[in-house]
């Protein structure tokens, strides 16, 4: 199971700002490993955010998404105490989800 | 002052890496694999089943002017207007133009960031995608001093 995500969420006036950093290895596919072969992609295709259960953002991504991807984002009517949810998915079908509350 | 025939030039250009976002047909119904296979911006836009992009200075791209570390470089792509339904970044020169992709509701602002991988230095693209079927973009020169793709 991967690393979980550091997310932070700060509201400001009528909105948040949310800041994620998520641990992901973000293989590229376009590496070879030192026996010369490619090292094949791995990485974060889909992301999806949630303000208190509601699906707000859904990104898609490509391999060219640096390593350990940092993503930051604007969450309308969002205020202190609410919930943010981060779910993300990878090429090899893995997943994660970390919930951080609105301060 | 830019002339009809550049801007027209720059359209086919991002056209062209739009179209090549295309790829990945075997996962999740949602994910454009053919966008993100696409090699050129013009065909990531293709892919995506997209217009003509027009530059527009609504549209806001933000990124250091020189980085030196391919790897790892702060990008922004960000617009006030209404409607918008996707905002895309692109890296002209990459081995896949398109970096990511980001469906916007009405709960989020069309304001991102993240970080990209860039091979070498090259234009990149901050895209929105309107409702109205409308293709805006912005785009900024980053010169990269140590490549981030492959190695």
């Amino acid at each position: 199971m991967a690393d979980p995500m550091r997310i932070r969420a700060q509201a400001a006036g009528d909105k948040a700002t949310v800041r994620v950093l998520m641990s992901h290895e973000m293989e590229s596919g376009q590496r070879k490993d030192a026996a010369g072969k490619l090292v094949p992609a791995w990485f974060i295709q889909d992301v999806e955010a949630k303000h208190n259960g509601k699906s707000v953002l859904i990104a898609e991504w490509g391999p060219a998404v640096s390593k350990n991807p940092f993503l930051q984002f604007t969450v309308k009517g969002a205020k202190a105490g609410d919930k943010i949810a981060v779910t993300w998915k990878d090429n090899k079908g893995e997943t994660r989800t970390d919930e951080a509350t609105v301060s | 002052m830019q002339t009809r025939r550049k801007t027209l030039k720059q359209s086919a250009v991002l056209a062209g890496l739009l179209a090549s976002t295309g790829l990945f047909p075997q996962y999740a119904l949602a994910y454009n694999k053919g966008a993100f296979e696409a090699k050129s911006v013009a065909e990531v836009l293709k892919a995506l089943g997209a217009g003509a992009p027009v530059e527009s200075k609504d549209v806001v791209i933000g990124g250091p002017d020189i980085a030196e570390n391919g790897a790892v470089v702060p990008l922004t792509a960000s617009t006030a207007l209404p409607g918008v339904k996707h905002m895309l970044m692109l890296v002209e020169k990459n081995p896949a133009a398109l970096i990511a992709l980001f469906n916007v509701t009405d709960s989020v602002e069309a304001n991102f960031a993240t970080r990209a991988k860039m091979g070498q230095s090259s234009d990149v693209y901050a895209v929105a995608v309107m409702a109205d079927g409308k293709v805006l973009f912005a785009k900024k020169e980053v010169k990269v001093t140590l490549g981030g793709c492959g190695g």
